[in-house]
């Protein structure tokens, strides 16, 4: 198991006081603080390494060109990729979704396509293959989720057809914390002939992910939710595929040659390697180095730790919440099958309310519908709030939060 | 002259179906601000001295002594203002 108590020595925001209270961070699933050892990396990389990466020869972009390569390398080991070519630089999981829905899916999907999707997804992963859709004239076809909020795999295995050409599921559940069984997904999706996107934003911080065991064709997730800093994220997909894609971005970086023809009067472009034909423009080459550098921290403690760490704090709170006047938790409580995300209400007051309340107390929560609005329809919420753990979370932290659940439920 | 510009940072509209705004006061005036809406408002119930329900005008709105107010079923910006500039002015 891990020291949260010896962890949060490393994190320096975690000293601080908000509203004359000692800081309680329940937002981790929103985004997560930033150990000393990322702070420094990225001091570091502008005081030492600063240089535009590749094509040139001096030695501060030969070293920032090899930080930059080194993180992808890193995050490909991570999630058990086969290399570098498999994980594409992008400013976070939003931006790596629509990579997929615009660089593969306007040049494959046709009428009559179908993109199957569930309706416990982040909105990040329901607007792009609307868009998608409405513009190759393809549908999105809705899995049902169960009462509990877990993915009913029936509805998900009737939706599918040879119609089906993506399925797109999110490993974690950014509202329940319910973890899917996405291996089945994707068998399920290559059984009929589609490929297979999973939202990891939420179970890549938090569980050992492993594309190859997961045989996932796409993973999304985003840096700042893993002790990194925000505006980096990676797009894994699989060799064969990403290659006969499309580039999402066009512009420098991502091409091997632009040739003018004086005789058409146009230019001859060709796509660079892997993962550069996705990477237009000057990349976030410190964002980078930052998230290698949270890899490497997440690999100290162990992704497996990490994991008992949040489900210990879950079993711990589920009960404490529960035991508060008028407090209620939204979805399943089985801990087997969520992670450290805990959506709750307290009767009368909204969820912003009780956000504020805790705020005053100088405990941090996320309320609202989390990006997830068909999520909330279908519980028929009009928002909630959510607490949300991370590896620098205690017991301690709890006792308070449900301390001062008690006394909101005296209003 | 004294404006709401004078204490307010920012305002926001909150997420989710109940359409509430949220008024944040800018931190080195709070503590004036909450002052000034207690002396103003009715006060209907209070915890431990930081959290207020209060009603002005037929509005009822919460206030919290970190310097933020949840307001709801305004029907516009219009009408938020014109509140916050009597309580605050």
């Amino acid at each position: 198991m891990l020291d949260p108590y010896k962890i949060r020595e490393d994190f320096p925001i975690l000293k601080r006081k908000v509203n004359d209270n000692p800081l309680i961070y329940f937002d981790n699933a929103a985004t997560s603080q930033k150990p000393r050892q990322v702070i420094e990396a990225i001091k570091d990389f502008y005081e030492n390494h600063n240089a535009n990466v590749h094509r040139a020869v001096h030695t501060l972009s030969q070293e920032a060109t090899e930080l930059y390569e080194t993180a992808h390398e890193e995050v490909a080991r991570f999630i058990n990729a086969k290399g570098m070519e498999e994980t594409v630089f992008v400013r976070g999981t939003t931006e790596a979704i629509n990579l997929v829905a615009y660089a593969w899916g306007l040049h494959n999907l046709k009428r009559g396509d179908e993109i199957v999707v569930t309706l416990m997804e982040h909105h990040s992963n329901i607007v792009p293959w609307e868009m998608i859709a409405a513009l190759r004239k393809a549908s999105v076809k809705y899995s049902e989720i169960n009462d509990d909020g877990t993915l009913n795999y029936e509805s998900m295995e009737n939706l599918m057809s040879k119609k089906t050409k993506m399925v797109c599921v999110s490993h974690v559940s950014n509202v329940t914390g319910v973890v899917n069984d996405v291996k089945r997904v994707v068998k399920l999706a290559h059984e009929n002939g589609a490929w297979a996107l999973i939202d990891g934003a939420q179970s890549v911080p938090h569980i050992p992910v492993n594309v190859k065991e997961l045989d996932a064709d796409f993973l999304a997730f985003s840096g700042h939710k893993m002790l990194g800093p925000t505006g980096i994220g990676v797009l894994y997909g699989k060799k064969d595929i990403l290659e006969r894609m499309e580039p999402f971005h066009g512009g420098g970086e991502m091409i091997r040659e632009v040739s003018f023809n004086p005789k058409t009067k146009h230019c001859k472009i060709s796509w660079n390697v892997l993962p550069w034909k996705f990477e237009a423009g000057t990349p976030n080459v410190c964002g980078a180095v930052g998230l290698m550098e949270a890899i490497r921290y997440l690999e100290r403690i162990g992704m497996g730790n990490v994991k008992a760490h949040e489900e210990a704090l879950t079993k711990y709170a589920i009960p404490r919440i529960e035991s508060c006047k008028k407090a209620k938790i939204y979805g399943t409580r089985d801990t087997s099958v969520k992670c450290g995300i805990i959506p709750f209400g307290i009767e009368g007051l909204s969820s912003h309310d009780v956000a504020l309340f805790l705020d005053n107390y100088g405990i941090m929560v996320r309320s609202g519908f989390h990006c997830a609005q068909p999520l909330h329809e279908m519980f028929k919420l009009s928002s909630s709030a959510r607490a949300s753990f991370y590896v620098y979370n205690t017991r301690e932290e709890i006792d308070r939060f449900t301390e001062v659940l008690k006394e909101i439920g005296q209003f | 002259m004294v404006t709401v510009d004078d204490y307010v940072a920012r305002t926001e509209g909150t997420c989710g179906k109940e359409q509430d705004v949220i008024v944040i006061f800018k931190f080195d005036k709070k503590d004036e601000a909450v002052k000034r809406i207690l002396a103003k408002a009715t006060l209907k119930k209070s915890i431990a001295g930081i959290v207020f329900e209060l009603t002005f005008n037929n509005f009822s709105f919460r206030l919290y002594g970190s310097g933020k107010a949840i307001f709801r079923d305004l029907k516009n910006k219009e009408e938020l203002n014109a509140l916050l500039s009597e309580l605050l002015t």
